[in-house]
């Protein structure tokens, strides 16, 4: 017997679909002089946000996300069921740590750049289950802990490829509850590891285009929908190359998204001014872009409907070194105006 | 002219390690240009094709990594005529102290002094 709430092969459909009653963003410097600059709710303009290490900077950012997106909401950390968080670094330890100083139920996560949409996709299981009133879903990425753990160190100064995303600094939180006024959670469906062979640690947009690509259509498929049902699809941090290759991919399959489709990473910096290269990536990368500017846009009835794919690279310092390719995910969740 | 000559010996040392890092696979990687450029100086020195270069620009030919090489070589054939078999592990390094010193001991104040901005 097919489950209850599944449709098709990987897509959930919830009956009472989750409320997205607050979210909260918080960045760096130059994700704030970014096109999106004036969506976010608080720039830090210390990289060190005040600590000793870029780690410890990584986990205020986070927990300034989620006490940003508690008092939008008018909750204390009390009144939340779980926390559901994750990050880049090694054991996802800036969330771990933040968990600790917030004092909820902690669910650990990790999506790699896909985890914030993992956490929703989950956190609307746990409410529409009946397992929790509210919930809160956070990530965070910096620029530096990420590049030490994926790339080289910033100190060492070696020269980025073309292909190379910048890594968000920042952090993203949204609240997910049972009731309340907000956009909603209606579906989500949840992406296969896909590996194409792609093995450059340079070039995570190659990686992960696929698995995008293979979760929109199979979402589209299960749905029975077509994209003209979305104002807007839009990935997590796939860049400009990613994009361009998950766009293609996506025609290949029969389905051409063109004005509809875009990418967090693409969004949130200009590659010309500001010397990005590929574009933004992080796990904050699409949680700022989604808790500011696309619920924003869907606030502001300019967006009806979207379909949010948080993509992630699937890889750790180690792998690339043993000669593995590097497989790639992508959860996707539709957020519809109500 | 020693000036020039450094300015063109050693940009054109370095053009050839840009070229490298642009045009070849991910695979070829900022650790192997740096190894390549050593042990190239090395081969080269050995041959006796390198001491021409750094006669003729002096710290363009020594300053990039290929002259790192060239010290290694010649710090190895002079400690086989002077100590034989065993020079071949102290000669090199002899030779190098310096340069490797330098950076230890700059590298640690720097890094005591300065802190990253990201």
């Amino acid at each position: 017997m097919p489950a209850a709430k599944k449709q098709g092969q990987q897509t959930l459909v919830f009956s009472n679909p989750p409320v997205i009653t607050a979210s909260g963003t918080v960045v760096g410097t130059k994700e704030a002089a970014g096109p999106l600059g004036k969506t976010f709710d608080r720039v830090v303009d210390d990289p060190y946000h005040g600590e000793k290490s870029w780690e410890r900077a990584e986990r205020r950012f986070l927990e300034d996300a989620v006490q940003i997106a508690l008092k939008k909401a008018n909750l204390s950390s009390r009144e939340i069921d779980f926390f559901l968080a994750g990050d880049l670094e090694n054991q996802t330890e800036a969330s771990a740590l933040a968990a600790r100083d917030l004092g909820i139920p902690y669910l650990g996560l990790y999506g790699a750049c896909a985890t914030i949409y993992e956490g929703i996709a989950l956190g609307a299981v746990l409410i529409d289950g009946g397992f929790a009133e509210r919930v809160v879903v956070a990530v965070s990425s910096h620029c530096c802990t990420a590049e030490k753990q994926f790339r080289y160190p910033t100190e060492q100064g070696v020269q980025r490829s073309l292909t190379q995303s910048w890594t968000v600094t920042g952090a993203g939180a949204v609240i997910l509850a049972a009731q309340g006024s907000g956009p909603v959670v209606t579906h989500a469906t949840i992406g296969k590891a896909i590996d194409m062979g792609q093995a450059d640690p340079n070039n995570f947009g190659a990686a992960m285009a696929p698995a995008a690509c293979d979760t929109i259509v199979r979402h589209l498929l299960d749905t029975g929908r077509g994209a003209t049902d979305y104002d807007l699809v839009v990935t997590g941090d796939l860049g400009l190359i990613g994009r361009d290759l998950a766009e293609g991919l996506l025609q290949d399959h029969g389905f051409d998204l063109a004005e509809r489709f875009t990418d967090c990473g693409v969004l949130i910096y200009d590659p010309q001014q500001q010397d990005t290269h590929a574009g933004g990536s992080g796990c904050a990368c699409s949680a700022v872009v989604t808790g500011g500017y696309l619920l924003q846009q869907i606030q502001a009835g300019k967006l009806k409907r979207i379909l949010g794919v948080g993509t992630g690279a699937l890889l750790n310092a180690d792998s690339p070194k043993q000669g593995e390719t590097i497989p790639g995910i992508g959860h996707a969740v539709v957020i519809e105006r109500r | 002219m020693i000036f020039a000559m450094a300015f063109l010996v050693g940009g054109l040392i370095c053009v050839v390690g840009q070229l490298l890092m642009d045009l070849t696979s991910y695979k070829v990687t900022p650790a192997h240009i740096l190894v390549g450029f050593v042990t190239t100086g090395a081969i080269l020195s050995a041959f006796g094709l390198y001491q021409p270069l750094v006669e003729l620009a002096g710290a363009g030919a020594l300053v990039p990594l290929t002259g790192f090489g060239h010290i290694l070589t010649q710090g190895a054939i002079r400690g086989v005529e002077r100590d034989g078999l065993l020079g071949v592990f102290a000669g090199p390094l002899e030779a190098a102290a310096a340069g490797v010193t330098a950076a230890i001991v700059f590298g640690y104040f720097f890094a005591i002094l300065f802190k990253p901005k990201g």
